[in-house]
């Protein structure tokens, strides 16, 4: 790390909702190893290179800190919920308990898969486009859409009723929280939640069914140890926490991107063949990603040429990775049409994101359907008034107002 | 063309069978690559290079001409 540069606060300043912060430029060209300070006072060091942020989240001996580490902390003393605190996951985060987890329920989550899910996401779309479309405009995307659609299909993973929704929605909010929810919503949210799958995963041993849970207990029994009831609410929590609101805000972020400068709108409604680069360039340019992943640096590793001392916290920033010219041309224009885009928005290597077909399907099949839904939807206020969620370790836009 | 896959690298990320699927799938046990067609027709080799260029892992390696 550079001693002369002064100590950065992170998260960097953002003028705009939507514009990337002209710090990362500089800071990828200038200083791609920065040391910043976090809202904790703890120290970390930001990476903004695709090179540097792809080789660290690739290198398989590095995992996501948690307070046992001693690592740098997101927040003030050790607030928010187990996503920010990395704790209370009964899910192995590392070494081969990690990989057998990772394949168990990896193999729920294959393209293919994926893809067979697509009639039952567009009807969920259908359904709730109908509802904002019978509410009159305008509308906020983000609550009528962006939001419901993920945990709908989340709950329909894990075999949750229709009824209970609204309740895993408030859940993953609150537990996902930095400064939002006081610690005691968040306890007693993650409490909460904690007894709901507890009686949910043993009505899943008693009388398995068609979904996740029911499947990681039937098969794990078959290999000998089943996962005990802890792994499985770890699971069901990281799947909520991990599927929802990124998938939600990015929903959002997408839509408010894409209608932003509304040629690319157009552009999209006459070639709807575009929606899948569509989708990979709304990822690769979404600069409200949130908070970067971290990596606890458990022995000295070499980014750059400079050592990263072992026990350093490193912040992998994949927004600003995502706008390096190295690799994406015009990496500050926003091009539909962009192929290949090896984005790092779901991470990369052994820990990237389990459920990025889903997250990919869910995202396509929204934009689909709301093109041909919607055609002539537009902002129905000024991008300069698109307010960003600042509370989140994911970042997304608290409201996004449309109408058509 | 001819493509290697790497089954040890490989993260079940499923960008490859997104992107090509009459080239790659996934193992049913695992979600782990599964190599349909070593040699593809030409018809797929641009896909096929944009799934071993977006492949979070790196786990699709081509050899190009032959």
């Amino acid at each position: 790390m550079s001693q002369h540069e002064q100590t950065l606060r992170y998260p960097l300043p953002q003028e705009d909702a939507l514009a990337a912060p002209a710090e990362w430029e500089r800071l990828r060209s200038e200083c791609p190893v920065a040391a910043v300070e976090l809202p904790s006072g703890d120290e970390a060091a930001l990476l903004t290179r695709h090179e540097h942020v792809k080789q660290l989240l690739s290198d398989p001996r590095f995992v996501r800190p948690t307070s046992a580490d001693g690592a740098a902390r997101v927040a003030p003393g050790g607030v928010g919920g187990a996503a920010a605190t990395g704790d209370s996951t009964a899910v192995p985060d590392r070494g081969e308990e990690h990989q057998k987890w990772r394949r168990m329920v990896g193999k729920w989550f294959t393209a293919r898969r994926m893809s067979a899910l697509r009639p039952s996401i567009a009807e969920i779309a259908e359904t709730l486009i109908d509802d904002m479309v019978g509410q009159g405009k305008p509308a906020d995307l983000k609550a009528a859409l962006g939001f419901p659609l993920p945990v709908y299909v989340i709950c329909d993973m894990l075999g949750v009723p229709a009824e209970d929704r609204a309740r895993f929605s408030h859940w993953s909010d609150a537990m996902l929280s930095l400064t939002r929810f006081s610690q005691d919503e968040i306890d007693t949210a993650h409490r909460e939640f904690v007894a709901y799958m507890g009686d949910h995963i043993a009505a899943k041993r008693a009388a398995p069914a068609d979904d996740i849970l029911s499947m990681l207990i039937t098969e794990s029994a078959e290999e000998g140890a089943g996962l005990t009831d802890s792994a499985l609410l770890g699971t069901g929590m990281g799947l909520l926490v991990a599927g929802h609101e990124t998938t939600a805000n990015m929903i959002g972020k997408m839509v408010a991107m894409l209608l932003a400068d509304r040629a690319r709108w157009e552009r999209l409604v006459a070639d709807p063949s575009l929606v899948r680069t569509t989708v990979e360039e709304s990822l690769r340019f979404d600069a409200n990603l949130g908070f970067g992943m971290r990596r606890y640096v458990s022995e000295d590793v070499e980014v750059g040429g400079e050592v990263l001392p072992a026990g350093t916290t490193a912040i992998c920033s994949m927004q600003a990775a995502n706008r390096d010219e190295a690799v994406f041309a015009g990496a500050d224009d926003m091009d539909l049409g962009r192929s290949p885009n090896p984005h790092l928005a779901f991470g990369a290597g052994p820990h990237s994101c389990l459920g990025q077909a889903l997250a990919r399907t869910e995202l396509q099949v929204t934009l689909e359907v709301l093109a041909r839904r919607l055609p002539s939807l537009e902002l129905a206020v000024p991008v300069s008034e698109l307010r960003r969620v600042e509370e989140m370790l994911v970042g997304g836009l608290r409201e996004v107002p449309v109408r058509w | 063309m001819k493509i290697t896959v790497d089954e040890e690298k490989c993260c079940g990320a499923g960008q490859c069978v997104l992107i090509a699927p009459e080239v790659f799938d996934q193992r049913e046990e695992d979600g782990i690559v599964l190599l349909l067609e070593a040699e593809p027709a030409e018809s797929e080799e641009t896909d096929v290079r944009e799934a071993a260029a977006v492949c979070p892992a790196g786990a699709i390696h081509l050899a190009e001409g032959g």
